[in-house]
């Protein structure tokens, strides 16, 4: 009998609290399949990078291959308080 | 009838807000008349945005001075607009909730010296979204809403509340229930606080499904979107609508074009309104004239009257 094998799908977590991310620079590869995960550490927050085509809210995991290199800005986009625009990441996609 | 055989609009962003001014071809007199059973006849509003009361971090030192002048400024008006309306961030948040209740009272007051009997309101993310938008109803009343005047469909959209920048569905099949006993000719003003199509997403200037939004709207002809949020003049049009960003009333945002990051603009206190000045602005699509203003010797109520005499500067 075959087995049937599956490439583990690599996981970053990313935390977030008010007001940052943590890690808050992520490095991805290109046309490699990755799972980003969000935890929200202390009240909801969210990530979002319209070019990797990412929208996380709350506690939430979405699996993305990025297509396209460079340096992709990811904010959060679920108001969390007076400080909430300076929540960013960057992700790097080489 | 297509919008520019049907409504002239005059857009003269005040640098306090945009006075604009509907100015409905002939044709369309009747043509509403017999739709709405009531023609739509020459008026103005106001917009005016993001007052943020209660803000007191820099770069702003003037607290609510220039809300304050703005409402001077509507009052000189003669005629009065008919309407005021507010798109969002009318106060600054607090993680106290009493603070924030004050706050909101406090523009209450402010707003209550207007001439201007009916004001409308519409929540910021700084209003709303960090208590769903229970303070806001308390003061304000409901986050979103429609009403009719002179033959002009108005809509109050909230894209705020949900925490998240976005309008939700519930909210979208609301908006297609009140708009489908209108012709596709009907005039219609949406205000909202963030922009409904992707402006400059990494500075979260868009709402996620903006989209949708548009896309109900999509077949009416003469549909103009009235947004603050993004602390700047901004026009674009997409198809049918034409999209307006009203200025600050607190401090102003760099264009996302030429600059990277998003901070606000420095206060200049040679020049203390710089930036929430006032300033008219065209809307060339619409047929409309383009005079900027600026803030030093001409402004507030000479500023107006000026405008007013259709010279430019």
């Amino acid at each position: 009998m075959k087995k049937a094998f599956t490439m583990a799908v690599l996981v970053i977590t990313i935390h977030a609290k008010r007001f940052e991310f943590s890690p808050n620079e992520v490095h991805l590869k290109r046309g490699e399949q990755v799972t980003i995960r969000l935890v929200s550490d202390d009240r909801p927050h969210g990530l979002s990078s319209k070019p990797l085509q990412l929208e996380l809210d709350g506690n939430d995991e979405a699996t993305i291959t990025p297509t396209v290199s460079g340096t992709f800005k990811a904010i959060c986009d679920h108001y969390c308080g007076t400080g909430h625009g300076n929540m960013k990441l960057t992700f790097t996609v080489d | 009838m297509d919008r520019r055989s049907f409504l002239k609009l005059s857009a003269a962003s005040l640098g306090t807000g945009a006075l604009l001014q509907f100015t409905p071809a002939k044709a369309a007199l009747s043509h509403f008349a017999r739709r709405n059973g009531e023609a739509p006849s020459p008026f103005s509003i106001v917009q005016l945005s993001d007052t943020h009361v209660g803000f007191n971090g820099p770069p702003d030192p003037l607290g609510t001075q220039a809300f304050e002048r703005a409402v001077d400024t509507i009052n000189a008006l003669d005629p009065l607009p008919d309407l005021v309306l507010f798109t969002g961030d009318l106060t600054h948040d607090s993680e106290d909730a009493s603070e924030h209740a004050k706050r909101m009272k406090t523009f209450q007051s402010i707003a209550s010296r207007l001439r201007v009997r009916k004001r409308f309101h519409v929540p910021g993310e700084h209003d709303a979204a960090l208590d769903g938008g229970t303070l806001f109803r308390e003061h304000f009343g409901e986050t979103h809403y429609s009403f009719d005047h002179r033959g002009v469909h108005f809509i109050g959209i909230d894209n705020v509340s949900a925490g998240k920048p976005m309008v939700g569905k519930e909210q979208i099949a609301w908006l297609r229930r009140d708009i489908a006993r209108f012709g596709h000719a009907t005039p219609i003003v949406v205000f909202t606080h963030r922009p409904l199509f992707d402006l400059k997403p990494d500075w979260e200037w868009f709402t996620t499904d903006g989209d949708e939004v548009m896309n109900v709207l999509a077949p009416y002809d003469n549909v103009s979107i009235l947004y603050g949020h993004i602390h700047r003049a901004h026009h674009q049009t997409i198809g049918n609508a034409q999209h307006h960003a009203a200025r600050s009333l607190i401090f102003a945002f760099p264009d996302p074009a030429t600059t990277e990051e998003k901070k606000p603009l420095p206060f200049d206190k040679e020049h203390p309104f710089r930036n929430l000045g006032i300033r008219q602005v065209s809307v060339p699509s619409l047929g409309v004239n383009d005079v900027e203003l600026t803030a030093r010797e001409i402004s507030g109520t000479e500023g107006i009257q000026q405008l007013r005499k259709g010279g430019t500067l």
